[in-house]
């Protein structure tokens, strides 16, 4: 079970004068089971790649495979792809639009052709899987607080049962308890259900809180693809295509160079808080 | 001289049925007391739905006020024919960039302002240049905004309103659609207008460390201010901002675990500088 990006290319108006290369020899392989985060600044390439996921864009040249199976063939099954892998938008509240928070929920596993039991189911399912208490059902989305609409959004794709589960920066324009709830049943999502993840996101900081490997995209390419922590190595180079390390990065660096033999590959609040409390022999 | 000046201003949205009856009653905000001198870097944090944003909408005059009173640049809020006045002093930056340029070209769409209100031709390219140069894009004028990138875009709705010559200018989560390195850009140029042009910045955020440049600090919560203060005192409590679905800056939090360890730390450290001088002055004692 895998998603194989082999040789990618992507070109927005190709053969005409806005010819614009969006993406650029991908090779790229993701397991079953993989937390991966992408980075990479405006515009460099990586909402253009999670779309060649599910098949929304199609590749100008180069072949993906899902599970072995080469997803531009005639015979194959776009429509099984999109619910296997799921995609939450940015600001994915704005495609809220059931008259119930119940309905909305429901309308995935619908189109799925599911029976009536089964979609319930499932959108209670999804809900608990949120997070969102069971009196909000009935409620309009319209009427939830700005956390709660992008949770109800979130739970509107899991209810599809995807195996892989792509989010485009889901934490955007939440306050920060808000971003540690979205977070987390991210997190939970992937230890409990082994649901596949792949979460882009502008917070060098979450990224390096939550995910396994880093994928970081620059002007159509990946440049670089690891750990966190070898990623976060090259925070000079990071910092010339947009991005940056998480702030404890940076202090260790300044540590460092003030003397202190602390090691510089910290990228959490409690690496950090132990290599510098192990500096001082506590 | 104080530019805002709000005592006890309220504000309540009501809900009316069919037939126009009163449904309900949503208390936005209540009894808010915020007052900005003018020149300062104000910061208001607050998680979603503490009412930060409505009352930031005040200063604008895109709503009024309900209850209690609220001046801006001496003028009366609640008084509907000081609105536009209101704008003119007052200046507003939203959070989607896409949101906010309407013109093709991005000369033309900072210069949308001042014609709208009749400046004459010559004076609205002054202000245009000038406007472009203070927040760096003036090398982008004759480019169409859809090129740009997301803090540039902001960098280009700032200018826009610097084209209108506010005396203050309110941003409403600039940076929440931003990669880091727009953030900063965003952050940098708010910073600059204030130092260099003396403009009044009132800067709502969700990014903890945007705020510890500010001259000081509001925190919302259901709609009333609950802390003020300057961003050090403000980060020094590092549990009470978690309960109210807050955050301290990583630095801030670090400071605060490694004091919790047993180290000689004072609370609301706000830089990596101040971090590495105290962590050096214990090393000092040993």
């Amino acid at each position: 079970m895998s998603i194989i990006f082999d040789h990618v290319a992507f070109k927005y108006n190709p053969g005409t004068t806005y010819e614009n290369t969006a993406l650029d020899d991908i090779n790229l392989k993701i397991d079953d089971g993989e937390f991966i985060g992408i980075i990479g600044h405006t515009g460099s390439g990586k909402s253009t790649l999670i779309q060649h996921m599910n098949g929304l864009e199609k590749a100008t040249s180069g072949t993906i495979y899902y599970n072995g199976q080469d997803i531009y063939d005639s015979d194959f099954d776009m429509a099984s792809l999109r619910t296997e892998v799921g995609m939450v938008f940015q600001y994915p509240e704005n495609q809220l639009f059931g008259t119930t928070v119940y309905e909305d929920v429901c309308f995935g596993p619908k189109n799925q052709g599911l029976d009536g039991k089964e979609i319930s189911l499932r959108a209670f399912e999804a809900l608990r899987a949120v997070h969102l208490p069971e009196e909000l059902c009935d409620v309009s989305p319209f009427e939830l607080s700005g956390g709660q609409k992008r949770k109800a959004a979130i739970a509107g794709v899991i209810a599809m049962k995807p195996s892989v589960l792509i989010l485009d920066e889901p934490t955007a324009g939440l306050d920060p308890a808000g971003r540690d709830e979205i977070l987390n049943l991210i997190k939970e999502l992937h230890e409990k259900n082994g649901v596949t993840i792949i979460l882009v996101s502008h917070s060098m900081e979450d990224v390096a809180n939550y995910v396994d490997r880093i994928v970081c995209i620059d002007k159509g390419h990946i440049k670089y693809d690891g750990t966190p922590r070898e990623v976060f190595k090259n925070y000079k180079e990071l910092e010339e295509i947009g991005l940056s390390a998480p702030q404890v990065t940076y202090l260790m660096h300044d540590l460092k160079r003030a003397g202190f033999h602390v090691d510089t590959d910290c990228i959490t609040i409690e690496e950090a808080r132990n290599e510098i409390l192990r500096c001082f022999g506590i | 001289m104080k530019i805002i000046e709000a005592n006890n201003l309220s504000h309540e949205y009501i809900q009316h049925d069919e037939e126009g009856n009163v449904e309900n009653i949503i208390t936005a905000i209540s009894d808010v007391n915020i007052s900005v001198e003018k020149g300062q870097f104000i910061a208001i944090l607050g998680h979603n739905g503490s009412g930060k944003s409505t009352f930031a909408k005040h200063i604008n005059a895109l709503i009024h006020p309900t209850g209690g009173t609220l001046y801006v640049g001496g003028m009366d809020a609640k008084d509907p024919s000081n609105t536009f006045p209101i704008r003119k002093k007052a200046g507003m930056v939203f959070q989607n960039p896409d949101n906010q340029i309407i013109a093709s070209v991005i000369e033309e769409d900072v210069g949308f302002g001042p014609e709208n209100i009749g400046v004459p031709t010559d004076e609205i390219w002054e202000r245009v240049e000038k406007s472009l140069r203070m927040v760096g894009m003036w090398d982008y004028r004759k480019q169409s905004p859809n090129r740009l990138s997301g803090g540039q875009k902001q960098r280009v709705a700032i200018a826009g309103v610097m084209a209108m010559e506010p005396e203050c200018i309110v941003l409403d989560e600039p940076t929440a659609m931003l990669d880091p390195d727009g953030r900063a850009e965003v952050i940098r140029a708010s910073h600059e207008l204030n130092q260099k042009k003396g403009i009044t910045i009132i800067l709502i955020t969700h990014y903890m460390e945007e705020v510890v440049g500010a001259d000081y600090v509001y925190v919302m919560d259901k709609g009333n201010v609950v802390m003020e203060g300057i961003p050090r005192d403000i980060f020094s409590e590092v549990d009470k901002l978690k309960s109210l679905r807050l955050d301290v800056p990583q630095v801030t939090l670090l400071a605060h675990e490694l004091k919790k360890a047993g180290l000689d730390i004072a609370d609301g450290v706000l830089t990596r500088e101040a971090l590495v001088e105290i962590l050096r002055g214990i090393r000092g004692e040993e």
